[in-house]
């Protein structure tokens, strides 16, 4: 398993948001995280990519505990995200923002471009391409030079995932990516998704759309008041009745 | 216009030249680390340390006056590194007042030094700067400020100014490069304390108080933090202010000093209420408006 | 001994005052206000000319010129901070604003005065002495450590048991919860500024009567002895401002016994500098305004 959480919990001031989770992620798989609003999905995705130090339980990508590394190091591990609430540069271009996604992949000391070699602007221009062929890829190429809160929330979510896929992860977490999309653009983004996953990239997708999470992911696993309730296929978590009592409980309760 | 009177206004305004050039590098050591969202307020005493080195090593020893320069640039560097280790993990308002307490610290450090003379400090420093070297220096740091900009280094810093923890989880060592530009903006102002003592033929602690740092950070925000020379045009604007005011309170028969404050706060307050971006982004301003008067016309 | 102390908690009195007024702004709006000393030396000079040139006996200059503190203050918030409420960078634009009213105060008040030392005239404050044990007592000082005491207990009586503080502390554990309980956040802000200012001018004119000494730059060593006290004390908590402004002074005042004037700044800052680095959060927490 290329990435895998043992036991992990955290709790703030004695409430516990996840408590005791185990999941894994292969290689190549879209793995889906799903569970009622407050189950603690963010908060597992925050102590992945290293914002927050689990209370206890341990986070192991390819053989390597990440837990507890400041979020910088867990990138360069390769995983990285988007955020639920947007949190994209926003006084920078969309192309800008993806240039910084690709940070880590960029080779370009400072002292080149002091000394103008013409190697820098050979790397600045290859790095600018490759930010706007992502924005092509995202579907979002007409609007490179948009200051990025200038762009609707949609296309911001868009270039959210540009800017992830910039540092050519080996684990993409992406938290609630749709949300606020219309049908049309839902669709686009599973296809994405799914050609991520083809070139090789995990995805651990955290969605309230339902049918999205079915359609896509390789794996499911439920998450409910921070406990793991279900794990399978997406077959095997639609049928499971702990995963019925939760969204019907959740949605008689509403 | 006769070569005398020429030379008469060279000599009643070269020090104004000098201390434009020399307050524009303060401003700019400001900007550094503003540039990555951390305001620090210890650059007065960065300047210091400079000022301090350089002149101890004119009157101890025979080196040559380059070598001075380059220990005041790279010595407040090396007190900046553990100095940031530490107080850049304060956020905002926070981060401010403890580079207060550090530039007070190093300040009541000289005022309490017998081996400069304490609180009087030292005077009758050779004069060895020249205006070449204030603008030399200057011209450096805008170098390298402009070459930083648009590199893989400026995108970082301003990711991190703009959400540092998303800018984390991008891969960028957030930490470092606050230190580097912590380190970098200390080196700015040592090498403006060195010029400006052996421009101004003394040191003493009273020249780097809170006051001045205030000064440097009204001109980088006068000026405009948007643009790394926007800095420089607000420390040009302030320094050549005054004297303007000069003659102008005397026919008016106020004091200069207090018209001088009394301006330089208006001034202040005006940009920080209606110009935020600071009076280098006026062209631009007047561009757009006109811009989007034309069009309003044409349709 | 006996005589630093009291010396010690005398001064350290005034930096309380200051540093309460300091902190209550701090704690309801997570700004520094460094307009605060501006309008410190303002009423200092305000008591002055009360008592000099309008022959006001000290007992009603002081409270007019606290009142006028109090008003100074509401300015200061509409002009310097409520513009820029708002704005992403309004903490740090916030700073250099009021920065910049304190620059125009502190000029206009040097132009009227000039640069000089003005002083309180003869008889205008009590000068008789006491012993107490073996030390010196003069009534001044325990009319001011009085005074200090009397303003303490006023503002934890108006936090704690009236509307309006029960308010000003809604608005400082969310100012976004209070506005959608109904409180008029804009009102509460300005009061805060009313109250946080009047103490500011209190402390002034008690400085200018204990050093008997009123200058136009009067405020500045004390605003960054202020800020050194709020941080020793936990940012925005009142109770601790209280006791780090009376550690404060007694620490200064032990150092010029036992180590030398010149070093008195230096314990000041060195302290700032060490709580910041070692225990950001100072000595009572940060959240204790709401607990006031
Ligand atoms: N920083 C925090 N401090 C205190 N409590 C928190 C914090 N972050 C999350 N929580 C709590 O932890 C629980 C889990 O929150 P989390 O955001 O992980 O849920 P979620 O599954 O992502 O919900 P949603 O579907 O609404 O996004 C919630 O009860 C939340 O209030
Ligand atoms: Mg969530």
């Amino acid at each position: 398993m290329l990435l895998s959480l043992q036991d992990v919990r955290k709790t703030f001031g004695g409430l516990a948001a996840v408590d005791g989770a185990s999941l894994s992620v292969g290689s190549g798989e879209v793995h889906g995280l799903i569970g009622p609003n407050g189950a603690g999905k963010t908060t597992l995705l925050n102590m992945i990519s290293g914002l927050i130090p689990p209370t206890a339980g341990t986070i192991v990508l390819d053989g390597e505990r990440i837990d507890g590394m400041p979020s910088h190091v867990v990138a360069s591990r390769g995983i990285t995200r988007t955020y639920q609430n947007i949190r994209l540069f926003p006084a920078l271009t969309a192309a800008d923002n993806v240039l910084v996604g690709a940070h880590l992949r960029r080779d370009a000391p400072l002292w080149r471009r002091m000394l103008f070699l013409p190697s820098a602007a050979v790397e600045e221009r290859a790095a600018q391409d490759a930010s706007l062929a992502l924005l092509a890829r995202v579907g979002m190429s007409g609007q490179a030079g948009e200051r990025a809160s200038n762009l609707s929330y949609g296309d911001q979510r868009r270039v959210e995932i540009a800017r992830a896929l910039a540092s050519e992860p080996r684990v993409m977490l992406l938290d609630e990516p749709t949300a606020g999309m219309n049908p049309a653009e839902v669709v686009a983004i599973a296809e994405l998704i799914r050609s991520v996953a083809r070139t090789g990239h995990s995805v651990l997708l955290v969605e309230h759309n339902v049918k999205l999470v079915m359609d896509v992911c390789d794996r499911i696993t439920v998450l409910d008041f921070g406990k793991v309730i279900a794990d399978g296929t997406p077959t095997e978590v639609a049928r499971d009745p702990a995963v019925i009592a939760a969204y019907l409980g959740g949605e008689a309760a509403a | 216009m006769s070569l005398e009177s020429l030379q008469d206004i060279w000599l009643t305004y070269q020090s104004t030249v000098a201390f434009i050039g020399l307050n524009g590098l303060l401003a700019l050591s400001v900007y550094t680390t503003l540039s990555c969202g951390q305001l620090s307020l210890a650059q007065a005493g960065f300047m210091a340390i400079g000022a301090y080195a350089s002149t101890i090593l004119t009157f101890h020893t025979g080196l040559p006056f380059a070598v001075n320069l380059a220990v005041a640039t790279l010595l407040p560097a090396l007190v900046a590194i553990p100095l940031g280790l530490p107080v850049l993990r304060l956020k905002g308002v926070f981060l401010a007042i403890a580079t207060i307490g550090f530039g007070e610290v190093v300040r009541l450090f000289f005022v309490n030094l017998d081996f400069t003379n304490g609180a009087l400090g030292l005077t009758a420093v050779p004069q060895r700067t020249s205006m070449w070297m204030i603008y030399a220096a200057l011209g450096a740091a805008l170098f390298v400020l402009w070459r930083i900009r648009g590199s893989r280094t400026g995108h970082a810093l301003e990711a991190i100014r703009e959400d540092e923890p998303a800018a984390r989880t991008m891969g960028i060592d957030a930490a470092r490069y606050k230190l580097a530009m912590l380190a970098l903006g200390a080196s700015f102002a040592g090498l403006a304390g060195a010029l400006e003592a052996h421009y101004t033929y003394m040191v003493s602690p009273s020249t780097y108080s809170f006051s001045r740092v205030v000064d440097m950070l009204v001109y980088a925000v006068v000026g405009g933090t948007g643009v790394f020379y926007g800095p420089v045009v607000g420390a040009t604007f302030l320094t050549a202010l005054p004297e303007v005011l000069r003659e102008v309170s005397s026919r008016i028969g106020l004091a200069p000093g207090p018209v001088r404050l009394f301006v330089n706060g208006l001034v202040l307050l005006l940009v920080i209420l209606f110009l935020p971006e600071g009076i280098s982004s006026l062209p631009r301003r007047v561009r757009g408006a006109l811009q989007a008067r034309r069009r309003a016309r044409a349709s | 001994m006996g005589q630093q102390i009291v010396n010690g908690l005398f001064l350290g009195s005034i930096y309380a005052l200051f540093a309460l007024g300091y902190t209550l702004v701090f704690g309801v709006l997570d700004i520094l206000n460094l307009a605060h000393q501006a309008v410190f030396m303002i009423c200092a000079y305000a008591a002055l000319v009360l008592v000099v040139h309008l022959h006001m006996p000290m007992f009603v200059a002081f409270p007019a010129a606290v009142l006028l503190g109090g008003i100074l203050g509401m300015g200061v918030d509409r002009i310097a901070f409520r513009p820029l409420r708002g704005r992403s960078d309004s903490n740090i634009a916030g700073l250099i604003s009021s920065i910049a009213l304190a620059t125009i105060l502190e000029a206009v008040v040097s132009q009227i005065f000039g640069p000089d030392v003005e002083r309180f005239p003869l008889g205008s404050v009590p000068t008789r002495t006491l012993h107490i044990g073996d030390a010196v007592v003069s009534e001044l000082q325990i009319v001011i450590i009085a005074i200090a005491a009397a303003m303490l207990l006023g503002l934890t009586w108006l936090l704690r048991r009236t509307r309006l503080g029960r308010r000003i502390r809604a608005v400082a554990e969310s100012p976004k919860a209070a506005r959608v309980l109904g409180v008029d956040v804009d009102w509460i802000i300005s009061a805060s500024f009313f109250v946080s200012s009047a103490l500011g001018a209190a402390a002034g004119i008690l400085f200018g009567l204990a050093f008997n000494n009123v200058a136009p730059d009067m405020g500045r060593s004390v605003e960054l002895k202020g800020l050194a006290v709020i941080v020793l004390g936990g940012m925005g908590s009142m109770p601790g401002a209280a006791l780090a402004g009376l550690a404060l002074g007694l620490l200064e005042v032990f150092t010029v016994a036992f180590i030398g004037s010149s070093y008195r700044d230096a314990v000041a800052f060195g302290v700032l500098f060490l709580v910041l680095v070692l225990r950001p959060r100072g000595l009572l927490g940060s959240a204790a305004l709401r607990e006031a």
